[in-house]
């Protein structure tokens, strides 16, 4: 099936949870990276818990500590 | 209140801009701008902001110039080594435009002076470089009620969002607290490349000014999102969080605290 990750478009499994799909997109320090699905925030303990569907728009916003 | 010759001339191509034109121009110089952080986003905001005409700028930051800021902290020459950070970008932003009045503010902003420090700006500029700092300004921001732009960079990406009080989500709607220290890389582990800085610390000057200006439409409610490997910038739909700590329908944080600062921060 077809996902939207960060803008493109991406063929994924049938059953992929949130989880999966960090471990997939090789995210480093995946706890600490924030997940929307459909512009809705998928919280750490629920990244397990939920499968993605066909036609999801998956976004990760990382923690950006500099500045100075 | 008229323009002198010299402010029509200075500030000649903001005035002929129908977004700014000389209303927009007189809000700039009435407004108050805090930037806390004056290095590498804090340097190119400051700069811009001054030679904008910015009426007061108020820079916080506890630090002196050191050699290895320079590669990106643009507003310290190297003949600054060793000077107060605030005092050498005060320096520079009088040369940029003498019109501006530059408050400097060279204290460590922690929980238990930043709601005096914030409170007599218009906006605020998180210019800081580690998460403690972010949340904590964050959270007084919204306690406040005072626009802020935030941002990040590392390596060859950078992020920003407006927050604009209850028009929509805050810094902590995203990440919620800060990671354990050393769980992210800092700048200083991990690097950032020096116009990084400018790239963001400029977008973070547009927000101020046009909100200052009220003109055009702030990053309120998105995430701009920079990758200078790739030359993609993204802007990411920020969604509500309704039980967010401190802007939520019930917040628990009442008023600002502070984390503690990972060891390699100090
Ligand atoms: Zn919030």
């Amino acid at each position: 099936m077809i996902v939207t990750i960060a803008g493109e478009k991406k063929e994924i499994e049938q059953g992929t949870t949130v989880s999966r799909l960090l471990v997939l997109e090789k995210v480093q320090t995946p706890e600490y990276v924030t997940v929307a699905v459909n512009e809705q925030f998928v919280d750490s303990p629920l990244k397990s818990e939920r499968v993605l569907k066909e036609g999801d728009q998956i976004e990760f916003m990382y923690f950006m500590g500099g500045g100075r | 209140m008229a323009f002198s010759d010299e402010q029509l001339e200075r500030y000649s191509r903001h005035i002929i801009l129908k977004e700014i034109g000389p209303r927009g121009q007189r809000k700039l110089m009435d407004g108050k701008v805090l930037i806390i952080g004056a290095g590498g986003l804090g340097s190119p905001a400051a700069m811009y902001l001054a030679a904008a005409g910015v009426g007061e700028i108020g820079l916080a930051d506890a630090d002196t110039v050191d050699l290895s800021n320079l590669q990106r902290q643009i507003i310290h020459t190297t003949a600054d080594l060793g000077k107060p950070k605030v005092e050498s970008a005060r320096e520079t932003m009088l040369e940029i435009n003498p019109e501006v009045r530059v408050d400097v503010h060279q204290t460590l902003v922690t929980a238990d002076n930043i709601m005096d420090l914030v409170e007599k700006y218009d906006f605020i500029l998180d210019g800081t470089d580690n998460f403690p700092a972010k949340f904590l300004i964050n959270d007084a921001c919204v306690l406040a009620r005072k626009p802020l732009s935030h941002a990040g960079i590392i390596r060859f990406q950078g992020q920003l969002t407006t927050y604009a009080p209850g028009r929509g989500p805050c810094y902590r709607c995203i990440f919620v607290e800060p990671p354990p220290p050393e769980a992210v890389p800092t700048c200083r582990q991990a690097g950032v490349v020096g116009a990084m800085a400018g790239v963001i610390g400029c977008l973070q000057a547009l927000e101020a000014v046009k909100y200052l200006a009220g003109t055009g439409a702030l990053l309120t409610g998105w995430l701009l999102t920079y990758d200078a490997m790739t030359m993609d910038f993204r802007k990411i739909k920020i969604p509500s969080r309704k039980n967010c700590a401190v802007c939520g329908e019930n917040p628990t944080i009442l008023k600002p605290f502070d984390y503690q600062a990972a060891v390699c921060d100090l």
